[in-house]
């Protein structure tokens, strides 16, 4: 070591070679990262697959890339850590499984809002339309910006099949079908949420407003891990939930 | 080792048969000076007006000036822009020196520049848009992407011929941590981004959920390390000793440091991770590997101060050294600190809190700030052959900027940890004493108003600098003709500093 790091000793005459301290950096700053992502990519048990996890369906996947514009991600996280005072506030905690169609991940690193990982079936639709449109009407206090354009602006849902091509070709398992009837899978769901919103006494007309994409993609956040066996019964109890929500919350403007 | 070419046009006139003459490239430098000095001016207003919005919601001005369009745009301003230009101007000065040759080539150094303000640019007119990987300080979509890479290996090409075209035999560490930037750098960008386009501007990764995760807290913890240290450690090698008039105080410390500073920075990445669905084997990795980051990392505080010996005295008159000396030992600060919040039971109170964005700004306004301001003071006199118009608004400038970063992190260590302790509170009976998120959000609000205020202090020492520069360069000559050195033909005898020969 002396005879490394003294005057005159070899680090002296390794710098004077360029090219071998650029090798030996170069060396040096690539062992960490491999050591830590083979593994990761290479042993398929590293990550361990939940039967129940699918791919977002059309209209999710157009909600999610709205959620990624706005930067809803520098605000809010979506994995609640396995303590029990997170689970108590938003329910399971995040697993691998869960996560393998994400692309990219949203998990992000800042609770300025709280965590969504667990946020579908939360709350009825029509909460997050007014949420989004003026989030001091449902939740006082809130420091979130409005997103009242949601509202107004026409989704885009022409690129779906692109986007589902894409994705497949990274490896997330879309059906040809899937991707050839895109577009009218999204606007099938997204009729059945602005219905769904219309009924609960919210505004008409959203079916093809980016604010029905967002929600589809809110709505479905942490629901594939709570398809239980009975997945009617907990599917009708959480619409009784939602029911008992609206009704609690009364004329909310 | 030392080649005796020469590429300015200046050498290859007529010259005596014993001398060689060759000219540093300064407007080079020159030019990414101000630029540092213009985009950090607009990073830090982006970041005064996104503080401003956390408390104050009726800020958010509509879709393109939210928060989470302008909060990405601040980030890479202040990281790419401000303390981008900052590094290059520093590389550009020091490297000419240390070889004792001009850029190999003044195209390439031009390319460099315009392609770098063209990137920047293209950011800022992006992110309001919306278009967005997501990726913190990758959010840039593709071909921005691409263009970066293309631009830093210009950039790459041209400090590495420069290296071989140098007449000192030996590289001075300030280059060792110049060429560690460089090449990891580029291996980080390129990892992070790799991505199957949608359409023009919108593309997926190839990596998925676990997998993104890590690649992208392997990018972004080693873009502090390798955009946000190394390169600022060169800058601190190189200008610290000129500014004080000393030479390094341990050249077998500046050895271990760099070399343990390179190896173990890459493994820290997973801290980020923590407690998250990130294998559990990774994080504890991430976490030890931050722990043992601590040493190298004071070593480079313990060689910078240790620098001063002797010299603490020059501090009174100094602005450019006080304000290396309160970079330095921010470094220091923050160095612990991040080690501190990579441990779990920390990092169980810490992460998701202000805690974090607090201990990102002691690093940034702190050690980033200030050694660039140090430099900028220590180097618009020389570069612009005239004296500092104000030495006094330097000082101020330097005690506004120190109590504005004081304001600000205490108020984020506040903010962070009460929220912290909120959310785990329970009461006598088991449940969370806070089950209202908003209960702790209306907690912090006050805080939110102390950091605006700290960060506006910051912000009007930055406008103080601005103003200085300006009335500075007003009273530079007309024409400043780019440095002349001449050395003996066949000087080859390694020198361990810069020696400049002769001034035309």
């Amino acid at each position: 070591m002396k005879r490394f790091i003294k005057k005159d000793g070899m680090h002296r005459r390794l710098e004077g070679w360029p090219l071998l301290f650029t090798i030996l950096v170069t060396i040096s700053i690539l062992i960490g990262g491999i050591v830590e992502f083979l593994p990761l990519a290479l042993v398929p048990s590293t990550v361990h697959k939940i039967e129940s996890v699918e791919p977002f369906t059309p209209l999710e996947l157009a909600g999610r890339d709205i959620y990624i514009r706005e930067g809803c991600n520098n605000c809010h996280s979506q994995m609640v850590r396995p303590f029990r005072h997170e689970l108590e506030r938003y329910g399971e905690y995040g697993k691998p499984g869960e996560t393998v169609y994400e692309r990219p991940f949203l998990w992000g690193s800042k609770r300025t809002g709280p965590d969504l990982a667990r946020v579908g079936g939360k709350y009825p639709h029509l909460w997050h339309v007014r949420h989004m449109e003026d989030p001091r009407s449902t939740s006082p206090n809130s420091i979130m910006p409005p997103y009242d354009w949601l509202l107004r602006k026409d989704a885009t849902l022409s690129d779906l099949p692109t986007k589902l091509r894409t994705l497949k070709a990274l490896g997330t398992p879309y059906s040809q079908d899937e991707i050839d009837n895109a577009v009218a899978l999204a606007e099938a769901q997204a009729q059945e949420i602005a219905d769904e919103v219309a009924a609960q006494g919210g505004p008409d007309g959203l079916a093809d407003k980016e604010i029905t994409a967002l929600v589809a993609f809110l709505q479905r956040l942490g629901t594939d891990i709570q398809q239980a066996p009975d997945a009617t019964t907990a599917e009708a109890a959480s619409t009784k939930e939602t029911e008992d929500a609206l009704a609690a919350e009364g004329d909310a403007p | 080792m030392s080649t005796l070419s020469v590429s300015s046009s200046a050498a290859r006139q007529e010259r005596p048969s014993q001398v060689e003459l060759f000219t540093y490239d300064e407007q080079i430098v020159r030019l990414f000076v101000l630029a540092t000095i213009i985009w950090g001016f607009v990073g830090m207003l982006v970041g005064v007006i996104i503080a401003l919005q956390l408390p104050f919601p009726e800020a958010n001005l509509g879709e393109y000036l939210t928060f989470g369009r302008l909060r990405p745009l601040h980030t890479n301003a202040v990281i790419f822009a401000f303390a981008g230009n900052a590094i290059f101007a520093a590389i550009y000065y020091s490297t000419q020196r240390l070889c004792k040759a001009r850029m190999y080539s003044d195209l390439m150094s031009r390319i460099h520049f315009w392609g770098w303000q063209a990137i920047i640019v293209s950011a800022a007119i992006t992110l309001p848009l919306g278009m967005t990987t997501s990726k913190e300080y990758a959010e840039l979509e593709w071909p921005i992407d691409i263009a970066i890479t293309l631009v830093w290996l210009v950039f790459a090409f041209n400090f590495f011929a420069t290296l071989r075209r140098r007449r000192e035999r030996h590289m001075y560490v300030a280059l060792w941590f110049y060429i560690a930037t460089i090449i990891t750098v580029a291996v980080l960008h390129v990892g992070n981004s790799l991505a199957l386009p949608v359409s023009f501007m919108k593309s997926y990764p190839i990596y998925a959920g676990v997998q993104d995760a890590l690649v992208q807290w392997w990018y972004g913890h080693n873009a502090v390390a390798f955009f946000l240290t190394t390169p600022f450690l060169g800058l601190m090698y190189y200008f610290l000793p000129k500014a004080a008039n000393r030479p390094v105080f341990s050249y077998r410390l500046s050895i271990i440091h760099f070399w343990s500073l390179v190896f173990i920075y890459i493994w820290a990445g997973p801290h980020h991770l923590n407690y998250t669905a990130l294998p559990e084997w990774a994080t504890t990795l991430g976490m030890v590997f931050s722990v043992m980051l601590w040493m190298p990392s004071w070593g480079g505080m313990i060689n910078g101060l240790f620098t001063l010996r002797g010299a603490w005295h020059k501090l009174r008159d100094s602005a450019v050294l006080k304000m290396f000396v309160v970079g330095i030992t921010f470094y220091g600060m923050s160095t612990f600190e991040g080690p501190l919040l990579s441990v779990k039971s920390v990092n169980a109170l810490s992460h998701y809190t202000d805690w974090t964005i607090g201990h990102v700004h002691s690093g940034a306004l702190g050690w980033n700030g200030f050694m660039t301001f140090g430099m900028i003071y220590w180097l618009v006199p020389r570069l612009w052959r005239t004296r500092m118009w104000s030495d006094k608004m330097a000082n101020t400038h330097f005690w506004i900027g120190t109590i504005g970063i004081l304001l600000y992190v205490l108020a984020m260590y506040t903010s962070g940890i009460t929220q912290g302790l909120m959310w785990r509170a329970f009461d006598e009976a088991g449940r969370l004493m806070y089950p209202d998120f908003m209960e702790t959000v209306v907690q912090i609000k006050p805080m939110y108003w102390v950091r605006l205020i700290g960060g506006t202090l910051y912000l009007g020492g930055v406008i103080l600098m601005m103003i200085n520069v300006w009335k500075t360069i007003k009273t530079a000559p007309k024409r400043l003709p780019d440095p002349a050195f001449a050395v003996p033909k066949r000087a080859s005898a390694p020198s361990d500093g810069e020696q400049e020969v002769a001034t035309a």
